[in-house]
């Protein structure tokens, strides 16, 4: 799965659209920036408006109601024009509230930057000083600020940009620590870079727009800040015209003249919003975590359009699976990419299918569409037939696929710390997946865990019922994962590179397990992978994926003796084995072609050695070689027992 | 053991994670990463370390190149210091020995350009002017096989053995003499891994370099390494020439290894249950720490701790191992 992701993660970057036009794409973002930019626009051409005066009084005209004669929004108890008020109080605003966000981003990110870098002493240091910030409330240390600075709209400033500091240096930290640790900045130090220069002209750039997120959703706080020190007359002195200043103002003329302090609060209001909605909009476009698709939420089940009129040839009977012609797509942007386009697959009863090829090749997908676990948007499968026992899973209804989801067909994946739930106990997980298929009570339900704990051969069951994901070895996460799978009396199991994060002795024990209880429990297993070693150790029949499609079909012991495909040739040439050190490596030139943008004719042609006119035109059939072996190539193998020459 | 031949001498190095005292005195648990491991590497050849996760390969490996010091013992790099020649001026270290990362996307950022990323080692190592580094620019990536129009492209454009030829690019810009590789082609497909094993090959014997080859996977260690050393729990079980090790193990260890590896047609030889914990790292135990998972060990293993010279064929193949398995003479079948 996580090949195909990269693949489809870097389609995506490669046509995803500009992030300002991604930005205005959200209307609610948009809205944002229009109503800030003609706030803005007002506030900077103040001088220039036919505005009157903002501190000119006019006891005549004192309270007078929006609307009136020359004072649009009408006048305060001074008589001065609200309008023009707010119009200049803006400008204010806007100037102390992004001062201030500028002089609290500059020293928070300069402290967050340097203590997640340098670590230790340093962070312990720097960041109790920030702790010591964060124990005040913040409009209390404003006010204290203010109290030893002096009441004025720069020591207002001053203020809230201090009690804001430790907002960023915190997040920055945050951010700073995981990329201090990265290989880049080890490799930046081995190509003779100083700390600071790594700091700089490293670290910064990628902490740059968690900068800029953490800016934009803090501009609103600070004006909103600033206003309430105003309001409680610390911050801007009369006359000077200021939202916050006159709110407080009104509120002396609240019932009588509501209009007063009503004007200003709009004003904030809108500025704050406005500034909110752009914030957020800016922090979807450049969060990292938000840009790789956590907003779009995938739905349940991949989503199934299947072509009208497309037949299938009838269910084999007797196969556990039976999948024919399966095709997924993804949509990415104005890009489809076919990583599933055609395939067939067929398993026996208790027999073991290996599914064998390089990342991007659609091996995952293919295990992930049987299901319905490839994510929609942006999947969807569009065209071909599954077939559990007989039953068509395409036409199945939701609650039945939920019904065999853990029951009759389970998953084992790859990496086994990410699958467990790192907050419940191994024990609450077995029990969990058994409750959700069997109508039994808790206890029995754990008399039957550890049982299965037994069966993958967990020393001590009872005991290990209890234990944290994290307190168990990679191994034995996997044999509890196993075990989970087993739970429901699983008739198929998609167990999707389950060795490849383990350690090779532990590899080892894990395949012979499984070996072993696939005849115990009568499973049949569809076991996906890139290595023919894994593969020889349990397999009996191979099905070699490339580009999205099977290229070569045969038993276990038919494919790797004599392969009929050149790419299931040079893949078997391209390993080293253990005992054959001499063996010149075989390598195979160039790269898999990418999935949206495949050849006419053979996928692999581009890349084999013998190559002719014709496989690069038309379709090429998966063609029967006998003894149930199939390959997708006009010029198979077989009967050539002469090996490449780059071989010999 | 003090070798005038040898490029890097590792001389009884351990590495402590944690340990020391606390605020009030009191002991911290330490973990031992490494604990008195002595070997040298020599000019010339490839030595391969294997070992399974968490054995101190990679921490090994950090220690050799600077970005670790080690606590106890040293490390010599012809003759000189090299935690202490990495405090005085990291450059010059860096200019002599130079490292490959195992994930060759997360070890370039993906902010710069290629060409940012290999000029660094070019301007703050070796000071080029412009014309003279676009001269090496050129040399370096018809070296790796990459095409000169990459130079303006960012990392994530490139697949993962694009990226790794650019990581050992970076590595080769700076003319060094030794390069340690920490697992290069475990995380690439396999048809790429023999590409830039074969690369790696090439410029080995173009450039006159030294390997340190770091790796989880035997068979590609027995493919490049003319010495290979075994590492468990910290410590080393077992080193010697690459072909004595692979036909003849000395430790058992080595062999449990060797049999676990899945060989195109051969059945899997591991037992289904075996234990195959390590040792808690914060109470290792007093003997030999393989000794829990050894079909060989007695009393003796579990309370004295082998020294290598224990399980030694000869002077090049040297075995922590009391009752090392026996010498067959012939290589293994299969």
């Amino acid at each position: 799965m996580s090949a195909t992701i990269e693949t489809a993660k870097s389609a995506r970057r490669s046509c995803r659209p500009d992030a300002i036009r991604l930005m205005l794409n959200n209307r609610l973002a948009t809205a944002g920036l229009v109503i800030l930019a003609f706030m803005t626009a007002l506030a900077l051409l103040a001088p220039l408006l036919p505005l009157a005066a903002p501190d000119a009084t006019a006891p005549a005209q004192r309270l007078l109601r929006p609307f009136a004669e020359g004072h649009l929004l009408g006048t305060d108890a001074l008589g001065r024009d609200i309008l023009s008020r707010i119009v200049w109080g803006l400008r204010v605003s806007l100037a102390v509230g992004i001062s201030a966000t500028l002089i609290a981003a500059f020293f928070g990110s300069l402290i967050g930057l340097v203590a997640g870098y340098a670590g230790g002493r340093t962070d312990t240091l720097l960041m109790r000083g920030i702790d010591m910030l964060m124990a005040f409330p913040y409009i209390l240390l404003a006010l204290a600020i203010v109290a030893v600075l002096g009441p004025g709209l720069i020591n207002a400033l001053y203020a809230i940009a201090a009690v804001n500091i430790p907002f960023f240096a915190r997040n920055i930290r945050g951010v700073t620590l995981g990329l201090a640790r990265r290989e880049f900045v080890d490799a930046a130090r081995l190509s003779g870079k100083s700390h600071t220069r790594i700091l700089t002209s490293e670290i910064l750039p990628n902490v740059m727009p968690v900068i800029v997120v953490t800016m934009s959703t803090t501009v609103g706080w600070m004006i909103l800040e600033t206003a309430g020190l105003s309001f409680l007359g610390l911050g801007a002195q009369p006359p000077q015209a200021d939202l916050g200043s006159m709110l407080g103002d009104g509120r002396r003329v609240l019932f009588n003249a509501p209009h007063v302090a009503l004007m200003p609060g709009i004003a904030i209001f809108l500025l704050v919003m406005s500034i909110n909605l752009l914030g957020d909009g800016i922090r979807d476009v450049l969060d990292p975590r938000l840009k790789s698709g956590a907003l779009t939420r995938p739905v349940a089940r991949t989503a199934i359009e299947l072509p009208a009129g497309e037949t299938h040839a009838d269910p084999v009977p007797g196969a556990v699976l039976d999948v024919a012609g399966l095709k997924t797509q993804f949509q990415i942007g104005s890009k489809t990419l076919h990583a599933v386009g055609g395939v067939d697959l067929l398993l026996g009863e208790t027999e073991c299918l290996g599914l064998v090829g390089e990342s991007g090749s659609g091996k995952s997908v293919t295990a992930m569409s049987i299901m319905g676990l490839v994510p929609t948007p942006p999947g969807r499968i569009a065209g071909g037939a599954i077939r559990l026992k007989g039953e068509d899973l395409l036409a199945a209804s939701d609650a039945r696929i939920r019904q065999l989801r853990g029951g009759a067909v389970s998953h084992v994946f790859q990496d086994p710390l990410s699958t467990l739930h790192p907050l419940f106990t191994v024990g609450d997980q077995i029990i969990e997946a058994i409750r959700a298929h069997q109508p039994v009570g808790h206890a029995q339900a754990r008399e039957r865990a550890k049982a299965l704990l037994a069966l993958v051969r967990i020393p001590n069951p009872e005991q290990r019922l209890d234990a944290w994901p994290h307190e168990l070895s990679g191994g034995m996460r996997q044999r509890v994962c196993i075990a989970m799978a087993l739970a429901n009396d699983a008739e198929l199991l998609i167990a999707d590179e389950p060795t490849t994060a383990l350690d090779v002795t532990v590899q080892a024990q894990i395949l012979a397990l499984m070996n072993k209880l696939r005849h115990e429990k009568q499973a049949s297993i569809l076991f996906i992978t890139h290595d023919f070693g894994v593969v020889s150790a349990l397999c009996d029949r191979v099905a070699v994926m490339y580009a999205g499609r099977i290229v070569e079909t045969g038993t276990t012991e038919q494919v790797l003796e004599s392969p009929a495909h050149p790419y299931t040739r040079k893949l078997i040439d391209c390993v080293p084995v253990l005992g054959e050190p001499e063996r010149r490596l075989d390598a195979i030139e160039g790269l898999p072609p990418s999935v949206d943008d495949l050849p006419e004719g053979c996928a692999f042609a581009p890349r084999c050695p013998r190559v002719q006119p014709e496989c690069r035109r038309g379709e090429i059939a998966l063609d029967p070689l006998g003894d149930g072996r199939a390959a997708r190539c006009l010029f198979p193998l077989v009967n050539d027992t002469e090996r490449p020459a780059t071989d010999a | 053991m003090p070798d005038a031949t040898a490029l890097i001498e590792i001389d009884a190095v351990e590495r402590v994670f944690g340990g020391g005292r606390t605020l009030f005195g009191g002991h911290k648990p330490g973990v031992h990463a490494i604990q008195q491991v002595s070997l040298e590497v020599r000019p010339g050849e490839t030595l391969g370390i294997v070992g399974e996760s968490g054995c101190g390969k990679s921490t090994l490996a950090r220690m050799l190149v600077g970005l670790d010091k080690p606590t106890g013992g040293a490390i010599r790099f012809k003759g000189e210091n090299v935690a202490d020649a990495a405090r005085k001026d990291f450059g010059t270290l860096a200019r002599r020995v130079q490292y490959v990362f195992q994930d060759p996307v997360s070890s370039l950022n993906p902010r710069k350009t290629i060409r940012a990323i290999l000029e660094a080692p070019l301007v703050h190592l070796l000071g080029l002017g412009r014309s003279e580094r676009r001269e090496r620019l050129a040399e370096l990536m018809d070296a790796v096989n990459l095409r000169p129009e990459f130079l303006e492209r960012y990392p994530h454009e490139f697949s993962g053995g694009q990226a790794q030829r650019i990581g050992i690019a970076r590595a080769l810009a700076a003319s060094p003499e030794l390069i340690v590789l920490d697992e290069p082609v475990s995380a690439l497909d396999v048809s790429v891994q023999a590409q830039v094993l074969n690369l790696l090959d090439d410029l080995k014997a173009r450039f006159g370099l030294t390997y340190v080859f770091i790796s989880h996977d035997l068979s590609v260690v027995e493919s490049v390494s003319d010495r290979v050393a075994v590492m468990y729990f910290g410590r080393l079980a077992e080193i010697g020439p690459s072909k004595a090790i692979f036909a003849d193990p000395r430790h058992h260890y080595t062999r449990l290894l060797l049999d676990s590896v899945p060989v195109p047609g051969r059945p899997v030889l591991a037992p289904e249950d075996g234990n195959a914990e390590l040792p808690d790292p914060y109470d290792p135990p007093p003997g030999c720490a393989f000794a829990a998972r050894c079909p060989a060990a007695d009393d003796l293993c579990r309370s004295k701790r082998p020294s290598l010279e224990e399980g030694a064929v000869d002077k090049e193949h040297l075995a922590a191992c009391f009752h090392p398995p026996l010498l067959t003479g012939e290589k293994r079948a299969g």
